[in-house]
């Protein structure tokens, strides 16, 4: 019986103390406030970047010009071909190695022409999903190929892969992990500092882990509830 | 008004279209009928160069549209075409789908093309439904905007691909309805069908089509009543 108290007080003395190294001594929280706050933006504006990237890739990959067909081709093959973490040191240590720039911005970019890439056949999916009778209304009506893309194509598209791209920002959570490679500023990057200080890894990757994982749940559920809603929203 | 000169159509190896030389006058209401795979929707589909040609000649006003860099919108503008499916725009309201052309290609201005659109609604008997989506209407409701939303356009002539082949029995009627005042208002029609009533009622000339070239024509008094071809005899002894 005294045995186990004496366990509980002990374990629950090392959680207490865990705790306050990780997070309460010199105000560590504010780092991994600011790691997470790093990780949601840079995964945001890459996904924005994304978007338009793989919108005009998947344009050029569903135009008749061999030319503007083999660019879009190489760039996907490419992107997806090689890893991510070789991707970004390629950006952050060669492209952008002369250039002063902000840290944030090398990794908004390297991650942007990355998901771009994935964008870029969630996209063309998309496209290839709406009805051919619709280009032929279209075309039939007078409208140019361009004008039929953007009042009746694109709109449509943009609902089938909407879920699609939400899931992508998601992933983009997860995968922008990798940046704390380069650089200490998203959550991997708070839990190095605190590391570096405690000469302890088990309470900040702990942390991170859980609060990784929190904040994609808490995201999954909402785009659940969207998609559902969006089904509804069909049956009209 | 258009006149067609040895046309021919390939897909691949196989031959759709065999040489078909037409001319249709203004005015005109030309049936095409025909058993399925007989080319009739493909020839239909080449006239506003849905399909391209492989062979042969196609004007529209004189105005020769299979050579290169003819333009291709500006000749679509003048040629309404209702499809089988009628491919009605489902994001947008019946109102936004009728207008939607004449604002982006005739440069339309909103107020104008929003009267314009009631009064077509007017015509085929749907103004309760500006503001309703293409999923709320039935297939007729959805054809007869289809219609609505083709003449918008002011089209000199009016395409009809199998425009009834997709629809309940019952919604049949209220389409061809609508086609027949049209008719009668003297719009130039060409119509693939296989409604024999309707193209008995209006046509002014009935093509027979079988394996890509036209077998018979005529008035419909003499393709239907007074066949000579063989093959338009086994079609019709088939659907009549």
């Amino acid at each position: 019986m005294e045995s186990i108290s004496m366990w509980l007080e002990s374990t629950g003395e090392w959680i207490s103390n865990g705790i306050y190294s990780t997070f309460i001594v010199d105000g560590r929280w504010v780092w991994f406030l600011n790691g997470i706050k790093n990780t949601l933006l840079i995964s945001l504006f890459s996904v924005l970047l994304g978007m338009i990237l793989g919108l005009v890739t998947a344009l050029f990959r569903l135009s008749n010009s061999k030319v503007l067909k083999a660019i879009g081709g190489t760039y996907v093959d490419v992107i997806r071909g090689t890893p991510t973490m070789v991707q970004l040191l390629i950006i952050y240590y060669v492209i952008f190695a002369p250039i002063p720039i902000p840290k944030m911005l090398v990794g908004i970019i390297a991650f942007g022409i990355n998901s771009g890439a994935y964008i870029a056949e969630i996209v063309r999916g998309g496209i290839l999903s709406v009805n051919k009778g619709q280009t032929e209304a279209g075309r039939s009506l007078g409208l140019t190929n361009a004008q039929t893309m953007t009042f009746i194509i694109i709109p449509q598209a943009v609902k089938n892969i909407l879920p699609a791209l939400a899931n992508e920002f998601i992933v983009l959570i997860k995968e922008t992990a990798v940046i704390g490679m380069v650089d200490n500023l998203d959550l991997v990057g708070a839990a190095k500092k605190v590391q570096s200080r405690t000469y302890d890894y088990f309470w900040p990757l702990i942390s991170i882990a859980i609060i990784y994982y929190v904040v994609i749940k808490f995201l999954s559920v909402l785009l659940n509830r969207f998609e559902a809603k969006l089904r509804k929203s069909d049956v009209r | 008004m258009i006149k067609v000169n040895n046309l021919h159509k390939h897909f691949g190896k196989l031959e759709v279209l065999r040489g078909i030389d037409e001319h249709i006058k203004p005015g005109e209401k030309v049936v095409v009928i025909g058993p399925s795979g007989s080319g009739k929707s493909t020839f239909l589909r080449c006239l506003n160069l849905l399909e391209t040609p492989t062979n042969g000649e196609i004007y529209i006003d004189g105005e020769c549209i299979t050579q290169k860099g003819s333009n291709v919108n500006k000749i679509r503008e003048k040629m309404g075409m209702v499809f089988q499916q009628f491919n009605l725009f489902p994001h947008l309201t019946i109102l936004d789908n009728i207008t939607l052309a004449p604002i982006k290609v005739k440069k339309m201005a909103k107020p104008d093309a929003e009267k314009l659109a009631m009064e077509l609604l007017e015509r085929v008997g749907l103004v309760d439904k500006a503001n309703a989506y293409p999923a709320q209407l039935s297939g007729g409701q959805q054809q007869r905007i289809a219609i609505a939303r083709a003449l918008a356009m002011s089209p000199e002539i009016m395409l009809f691909d199998e425009p009834t082949s997709a629809l309940d029995p019952e919604m049949v009627g209220e389409v061809l309805e609508v086609m027949k005042d049209l008719a009668e208002a003297g719009m130039t029609m060409v119509v693939v069908t296989h409604e024999m009533g309707f193209a008995r009622e209006v046509a002014s000339r009935v093509l027979f089509m079988d394996q890509g070239v036209v077998v018979e024509q005529g008035t419909p008094d003499e393709v239907f009543n007074n066949p000579k071809n063989e093959r338009t005899q086994l079609f019709l002894s088939k659907v009549l």
